[in-house]
Parts: C-alpha cells; structure tokens; sequence
C-alpha cells in the first residue's frame, strides 16, 4: 500500500510498463525518465503476476522486447486498460497478435533502425565463413602459422550466387552491399517484389539449390517455422553455406547441426540460435561455423536511434497523434 | 624448353610447381640441404627465378646466376625483387596483378567488419560459454564510417567499391592526386588518419612507404580509428602499432600482414580489438591458380620471344 501511494504522489507523466529490461534500458532511461514513469516489473520482489495484479491495473502502455516474456493472451488479460504495445524489434513473434488486434490494442514496432547493423553482421559473417576470417585468427593465436605453415585455400567469393530468403529492408540492403562484391543475388519472399532486379524462386528448394549461399533475413511467422529443413540443407549441398540473421527456429537446428557435423552443407555463420543463449556444443569443433551471440543490432548508434523512435511512439500514443511506426498486420 | 633452369626458393603452389615441371626444369631450392653451393652447381642453366611475397631475388642470388634473364613473381608485390639491379642487368620482371584484386579487397572490407563488429571475440565468447552469463557488449557500426584509402591503385580502388556499397565516404592518400577520382585527396597520410574511421594500407611497398604507418599517422588515427594492413608488414611501424594498440592510442587493427612473416607480436593474442590473418589476401584457389598461370605464361612468353603478359614497368 505504502508502495502504491509512492507511484500515486511520485509523478504525474505518463506510465509505460516494461516487464524485463530491453538491451536499450541503460541508454532509454537515463534519456527519456523525465518524460515517462517506466514502472519496472523485474524491479519488485513480486512475482510477475501478482506485481501485474497489484500495479498494472491502470497501465495504458507497453514496452516490450524480443527478449523478454512473450507478451501472451495470458499476460494482456492481466492488462484492462491496455491501449498500446512499443515493441524495441522489428520481430514481432512474439507478440500475440490475433489477442491485440481482438482486445483493439495497437502495436507500434522498430523496423528500420536496426537494418543495416544487422544488413552489415550478416554480409561479416559471410566474409568470415567464406575467407575463414575467425578461424585463421584462431590459427596465427594458436600459433600454428609457424609451426604448420600456410593457411589452408578457401574458394573466392566473386561470382558466388547469394540467395536471399526475404527480401524486405534487411534483405534488399545485404543484397546491395554482396553486389560490391562480385556476387550474383537471386530470393525468395513470400511475393515476388516488382522492380527488384534480381531473379525470383518461389520455391526455398529451388533456391537453395541454384544458391552457393543462403542468407536468412526474413520474419519467424508460423510459415517461416522451420523453412529451412533437411531437404533444403541437402539441396544447398555440400559447398554450400548458410547464414541466419533473423531468427533461430526459422532453421531446423537439428537437422543443420547434423548436416554441419557430416559435411552435407559446406558452413554456417549463424547469429541467431532456436534456444539462446543455449548453442548446439556439436557446433564448438567445427571451424567451417562462426557464431555471433545474437548481435544484429548492437552498436551505439542503433541504440540511440532505438530509443529515439520507442520514446517517439509512446510519446505520439500519449498525446492522441499516430504512432510512428505502427506494425503492420502480417 | 625442358632444359631451362627454373629456380624457386621456397614452397608457393603445388599446381604452380606441376605446370612448371611440364615445361621447364624445375629446381626445388627448398628440398636441397646445401643451398649455396646447389645454385653453383646449377648457375649455368638457370634463366629464371620464381618468387612470390616471401621470397624474391636479391642482388646476392641474381649475382650468383650470370644466366638469368627473368624474374616471374608469384605476387602483385614485387617488394622483395631487387629492381634496380634488374634494371641495371637488363633482367625482365613479371607479377601477378589484377587476378588476385578482388580477394585482397574482399579480405580487407572482411578485416573490418571483424574488428569494428567484434566477430572474433564474440565468437570466443560464445563458445567459451560466457553468452550463458550475459549479452556480449556493443560494437561499433561500419556502416557510413569514412573509410582512407592509402594509395588508389587496383585494389585500393576495388576496396572503395566495397566499402561505397556500405554508404562509407571515401578518403585517399597517393602520390599524386588522381584527378578523375570522386573522393576526397589528402595530401599526407597523417591527414587521411586523422580525417577518417577505418584506415587500409594499400599502396605498394617502395623505399618510400616503408613505415609509412609511423607514431604519427597512429595517434592521429586515434582511439577510436582502426588500422587494417593488406599491404606489405613493413608499411606498419610494428613496434609502435603494438604499443598504441596495448596503451590504447589506436582502436583496433586488422591485420593480414606483419614485418617479419609467419612470427606476429604475441603481445597482440591478448587484445579483443584485433585480428590477426595469416597472410591470405589472395588465398583462395581460384586465384592461386589464376596467379600460377599468369606466372608460367610470363615464362612461356619470353622464351618463346612473345610479349610478356605482366610485365612490371
């Protein structure tokens, strides 16, 4: 109770609600504390639910990430005066969107901020996989280039055929920057995109089977589930490598850890895993695979940009203008 | 032409040895035991030496030969050819130019993604276990950073191409300014440093640009600048790169190359915002095998009295 008089006299802005501190937290309120009341659920020795029960009953809006708790129908009917959910990604599996849009909650997302961090991470472990930047530092560090001699040859990256699995902002601006590089871009998407002037296959086998390298740079949506299966592994081949910068469960982890460890796919440079922070242990001997600890977005920059917009949307929620970036319905 | 003496210092090629096997005599310097004495016994059939980045033909070896007529090197760089004495002997030179620019660009843009991104340590931070404890911390956006080119030649204008495509604003240093170029020309190299993110050493290794990367040109690189070195290790300054990199004067450093090639500065294995490459600008198969050709077609062509194919001014 003494709690609740605190929150009462304490400030009159607006509250947002943020269940788990996003990457951004640091960076979001030493800025913008003096424009909203962030009530912070991880701070309470509550559990989540009764915290909700006893605070959240007035909370208009949301902050989430796509690292914190999923914001399930479970958790929207323990909020009755929900009106808006500021999502800090471009992702946004996990929201339950069906549950928003029946319980007329709107969702505001960030999709461009992040586009060419991640654009440029996915292009940089491309590099690193095909030139085997990470394991020939490992080799210099482990001090074999005196005692083995030369590196091993890898094959040139000019004339490589890079496929795009969708192509939205992320994948158009990996296909952009791979251009500069001699690389021949053909893409799957769920349409096909008109004025793109890159070769379209409606079908991920076809794709992955004119491809000497897949980037994976779409949404994860029940289509996208596990779109990337043994059969797709297998037609990509054994030269072939896979990159994943969207989100883990797009691959089937399984099967590509077992095509990895038999040699069925040439190598993968994965950013992204189905259970993180878990990553397959099969995965640590082989030097033809680069793993990245879920570090698309991840630079200064982005995060300035991050908070600029989030504050933007909940701003323009609270004063009765448009969202900024409303999320559009899939 | 089975009867003309080939001369190849160390190991480069295992298909550049069997193309040259078919045509020439090929003397395999490496495998003898008495090396010196082996170039008396041969001197009298040998017209040409193959040499590439780590061995060459210095005036020492081209006196002991009073046959040879060219030096085909298996590399652009031609640093470790003692050109003027070649002049003065009427030796002809050949490299390996073009066919290997797109790899050593690709490597260099490769280089900096890895140092600005963090891609090496983050990878040791994943598979250390450490990602289980907490996020990895932020890295830097490559991404419209201005990136000084150090001599716009092929590679270094291929290296721009590259980096245009990430939005970068293109800076160089050359001898002369290149007055068909779009991008901005410093006239020193310690302006190009201290104007620009990322730095990539490109220009051939002359008297001129030995330590052309000096304490001066690193310090105005700053903290936050990065190095990336594609060209020659005695372009760099090494002791004073690995002291500003320890104490912290420079950002980060990606490097291919290093003065004294295969032993690198230990000291640098402790530090997170550097990457170290064991010398593979043009190492792919495709290219090895291009610069093989190229090589053996130089030969072939001034045996048999044709234009050579690359012949070095």
């Amino acid at each position: 109770m003494a709690q609740d008089n605190d929150n009462h006299t304490e400030s009159q802005l607006p509250q947002v609600l943020v269940l788990r501190q996003p990457g951004c937290w640091t960076m979001l309120e030493s800025n913008y504390s003096h424009k909203f009341n962030f009530l912070k659920a991880w701070d309470s020795p509550l559990p989540q639910d009764q915290f909700l029960a006893g605070h959240a009953g007035s909370v208009q809006a949301l902050l989430s990430s796509s690292i914190g708790p999923p914001i399930t129908a479970n958790i929207l009917g323990m909020l009755p005066s929900l009106k808006v959910i500021v999502t800090t990604s471009a992702g946004l599996d996990h929201v339950d969107l069906p549950k928003c849009r029946e319980r007329g909650v709107v969702v505001a997302s960030a999709p461009k901020v992040h586009t060419h961090d991640v654009a440029d991470l996915a292009v940089g472990l491309f590099l690193d996989v095909m030139r085997k930047i990470s394991a020939g530092d490992r080799y210099v560090r482990d001090r074999l280039w005196a005692s083995r001699g030369e590196f091993s040859l890898v094959s040139k990256i000019g004339g490589k055929r890079v496929g795009i699995v969708g192509l939205g902002n992320i994948g158009l601006e990996v296909a952009k920057k791979l251009e500069a590089f001699g690389c021949s871009i053909l893409y799957n998407s769920r349409k096909e995109k008109p004025f793109v002037p890159y070769p379209f296959y409606s079908s991920i086998c076809e794709l992955a089977f004119n491809s000497d390298a897949l980037i994976i740079c779409c949404a994860l949506t029940a289509e996208t589930h596990h779109l990337i299966n043994n059969k797709v592994l297998l037609a990509l081949g054994r030269d072939g490598i896979i990159v994943n910068v969207g989100r883990g469960a797009i691959i089937d982890e399984k099967e590509m850890v077992q095509c990895l460890v038999k040699g069925e796919i040439g190598g993968a440079g994965l950013d992204v895993f189905e259970n993180e922070p878990q990553v397959p242990k099969e995965l640590f001997p082989l030097d033809n695979v680069v793993l990245s600890p879920h570090n698309g977005p991840c630079t200064p920059e982005y995060f300035m940009d991050l908070c600029e917009l989030v504050a933007g949307n909940l701003a323009a929620f609270f004063s009765n203008r448009p969202l900024l970036s409303p999320a559009l319905d899939k | 032409m089975e009867s003309i003496g080939v001369l190849m210092p160390i190991p480069m090629s295992s298909y550049l040895e069997q193309e040259l096997e078919k045509r020439f005599n090929l003397l395999k310097l490496w495998t003898v035991p008495h090396k010196t004495q082996f170039i008396k016994d041969h001197s009298a059939s040998i017209r040409a030496i193959v040499g590439n980045a780590s061995a060459g033909a210095d005036g020492e070896l081209i006196a002991a030969l009073p046959k040879l007529e060219i030096i085909s090197s298996f590399s652009v760089g031609i640093d470790k050819v003692d050109l003027k004495t070649c002049k003065e002997k009427g030796i002809r030179v050949t490299n390996t130019p073009d066919v290997l620019t797109d790899d050593v660009a690709d490597l260099a843009i490769g280089l900096t993604l890895a140092v600005l991104r963090r891609l090496c340590e983050s990878e040791r931070y994943v598979r250390s276990g450490q990602w289980k404890k907490g996020d990895y911390k932020l890295t830097t956006k490559f991404t419209g950073k201005t990136v000084g080119i150090i001599g716009l030649g092929r590679i270094g204008k291929a290296v721009a191409k590259r980096a245009e495509a990430f939005s970068c604003p293109i800076a160089y240093f050359s001898r002369t300014e290149k007055p068909d170029s779009k991008f901005k020309y410093y006239p020193t190299v310690v302006e190009l440093a201290a104007n620009c993110d990322v730095l990539v050493v490109a220009c051939p290794l002359t008297e001129e640009t030995r330590h052309i990367i000096n304490r001066q040109v690193i310090n105005a690189l700053g903290p936050k600048g990065v190095l990336i070195n594609i060209g020659r290790g005695p372009h760099v300054d090494e002791a004073e790169l690995v002291s500003a990199l320890v104490e912290g004067r420079l950002g980060g450093a990606g490097l291919d190359v290093y003065e004294n090639e295969p032993e690198v500065p230990e000291v640098l294995f402790a530090l997170e915002n550097v990457v170290l490459l064991p010398h593979v600008g043009s190492g792919t198969v495709e290219t090895r095998n291009a610069m093989a050709d190229l090589v053996v077609g130089n030969l072939e062509a001034h045996f048999l009295k044709k234009p050579l194919l690359t012949p070095v001014a």
